[in-house]
């Protein structure tokens, strides 16, 4: 990309073992720790390095990398870790439950438990500070975006997106459908790490009530 | 040591921040690098007043800016010329100047570029967040309490500073860098140029587009001829990161140049503006008119190499 910027391309699609590559290659070059690169920036299919193009030449970058592939150790990357999300879902916290549901033809309640079942991976961090890209949705709660995105959304909006959640970290614009809302700060520029979740990381969420959103407010 | 007040700031104007070189390193955590998006004009300005040419400055956006001296200091105005005054007189842009306590800083409007800085011997003092002083406006962390100055906020000074040397501190006219109305800003193409026809890619290269209004410090938009991705594709591709220059075809054909404050993006990018002309974008103004060429990776690299030891040589003669 440009001058600066190598695109390593793992695959062209949204799977998990796609994803998992990238993850992978990202951890172990992390470890590397390979001179002139400012910035790696891991995504769905792909991992973006940006480099300082009088450090390190893109012809050494690229050789780099592809003896890091050829070499790379499963067994030495760490498991992702688990995490568990509290929800508020519906009412005031999700007001796009209830069309959610209309639209799969199921209770709120349903919906709901069809959203808590699963365990998603985080494929990506991005859009802004601490927004994960988790997926996938089964087809019986994946849901199209909103024909028009809500112009602000509190921080915590947990929402949904065709096959895709999220949450979304800061007040925000926001296209996606937004069922419910977490007390989890997601994003905090003073912790380390200051993201909630990595990329890769395994996530289930889990219905609480309103009451019980103090107690989880860190 | 003791941070003292240095400036008080009497108006902020449109967007005034606080930026540094930009925070590398957190792209993992969705954090964009944010910084002066005139990395050269920061740069200069930094190295007139004595400082690291690291250090943070203000960014001044359009127009102004109004702020008073509060103790002695020495500053430097670089950038877009905003016409800077000194009580009321003209100031000299590129230059170093020994203001005193009491003295009034301002910016009337740009008669050329779009952002100027202002530097401070001894630099901004506030929190370094993730290694960085840059303003990250989404989120609302880092510069000066995370957000734009407003209107009686007080910048402090770690180690203000004059600069005690006599010897002129001058940036060569020569080298100051032209900010035109006409832009003609340099690109290599990829990663998904083979998403468009050479048709579409050689109409992009002659064509003028104009800056939108809707431009900011996350993207400059373009209005113009419309570049169509091939048929049967959808309208943006699975997201990714994306660099600083990195121009973006969405769905409506009308290219967005990307900037400093987003990490990934969703779009297919046909090409990229070359690190050396990377500091020119922040000094494109809606309603000027850009257009692309083509250059060579050699000849990218190769510019890219000059300005650097441009900085270099300035750096040793001051």
């Amino acid at each position: 990309m440009g001058d600066r910027g190598l695109l390593v391309e793992l695959g062209d699609e949204i799977s998990p073992s796609v994803n998992r590559k990238v993850r992978e290659l990202f951890i172990t070059l992390e470890d590397s720790a390979i001179d002139g690169i400012l910035e790696a920036v891991p995504s769905y299919r792909s991992l973006l390095l940006v480099y300082e193009p009088l450090k390190v030449s893109l012809s050494t970058l690229k050789k780099t990398i592809g003896e890091l592939q050829n070499t790379l150790d499963r067994s030495k990357i760490p498991e992702p870790k688990k995490l568990e999300i509290p929800v508020v879902y519906g009412g005031e916290y999700g007001p796009d439950l209830e069309w959610v549901a209309r639209y799969h033809k199921i209770s709120p309640e349903e919906a709901v438990k069809r959203h808590t079942e699963n365990i998603y991976q985080v494929y990506m961090i991005g859009f802004t500070p601490g927004f994960a890209y988790m997926g996938e949705l089964p087809e019986n709660i994946a849901t199209p975006r909103r024909e028009t995105p809500r112009t602000a959304i509190p921080a915590g909006s947990v929402g949904i997106a065709q096959k895709e959640t999220g949450i979304y970290p800061v007040a925000s614009p926001a296209g996606w459908q937004i069922i419910g809302r977490t007390p989890l700060k997601l994003f905090d520029e003073k912790r380390k790490p200051p993201a909630l979740m990595e990329m890769g990381d395994r996530i289930q969420f889990f219905s609480i009530k309103e009451e019980e959103m103090s107690q989880w407010k860190r | 040591m003791e941070a003292v007040e240095a400036l008080e700031i009497l108006s902020p104007g449109p967007l005034t921040t606080v930026q540094d070189l930009g925070r590398y390193g957190c792209g993992r955590y969705g954090v964009a690098p944010s910084g002066a998006l005139d990395s050269l004009s920061l740069r200069i300005a930094n190295l007139l007043v004595g400082n690291p040419e690291g250090e943070a400055g203000l960014e001044i956006t359009l127009l102004g800016l109004k702020a008073r001296a509060l103790i002695d200091l020495a500053v430097a105005v670089t950038g877009g010329d905003l016409q800077p005054q000194l009580n009321e007189k003209s100031l000299t842009m590129w230059r170093l100047h020994e203001i005193r306590k009491g003295d009034i800083l301002s910016f009337k409007a740009a008669t050329s570029g779009f952002r100027s800085y202002l530097a401070l011997g001894g630099g901004i003092c506030v929190p370094a967040v993730m290694g960085s002083k840059s303003t990250n406006l989404s989120s609302g962390f880092g510069g000066f309490k995370g957000r734009p100055l407003q209107k009686g906020d007080v910048l402090l000074c770690n180690s203000p500073h004059l600069y005690l040397n006599q010897a002129e501190k001058v940036f060569d006219v020569k080298r100051i860098p032209a900010y035109p109305r006409e832009w003609g800003l340099r690109v290599l193409f990829g990663p998904q140029d083979d998403h468009f026809t050479q048709k579409v890619r050689d109409s992009f290269l002659n064509a003028s587009y104009t800056v939108s209004s809707n431009s900011d410090r996350t993207g400059i938009r373009l209005d113009g001829p419309s570049i169509r991705k091939l048929e049967g594709m959808e309208d943006s591709i699975i997201s990714e990161g994306v660099i600083y220059g990195t121009i973006q075809i969405p769905g409506d054909g009308q290219p967005i140049i990307i900037l400093g404050e987003t990490v990934t993006g969703g779009y297919r990018k046909i090409a990229t503006v070359i690190r050396a002309d990377i500091p020119l974008l922040g000094q494109v103004k809606p309603g000027e008119e850009v257009r692309f060429y083509q250059v060579s990776m050699e000849k990218a690299l190769e510019s890219f190499r000059e300005t650097e030891e441009m900085i270099a040589r300035f750096k040793e003669g001051i």
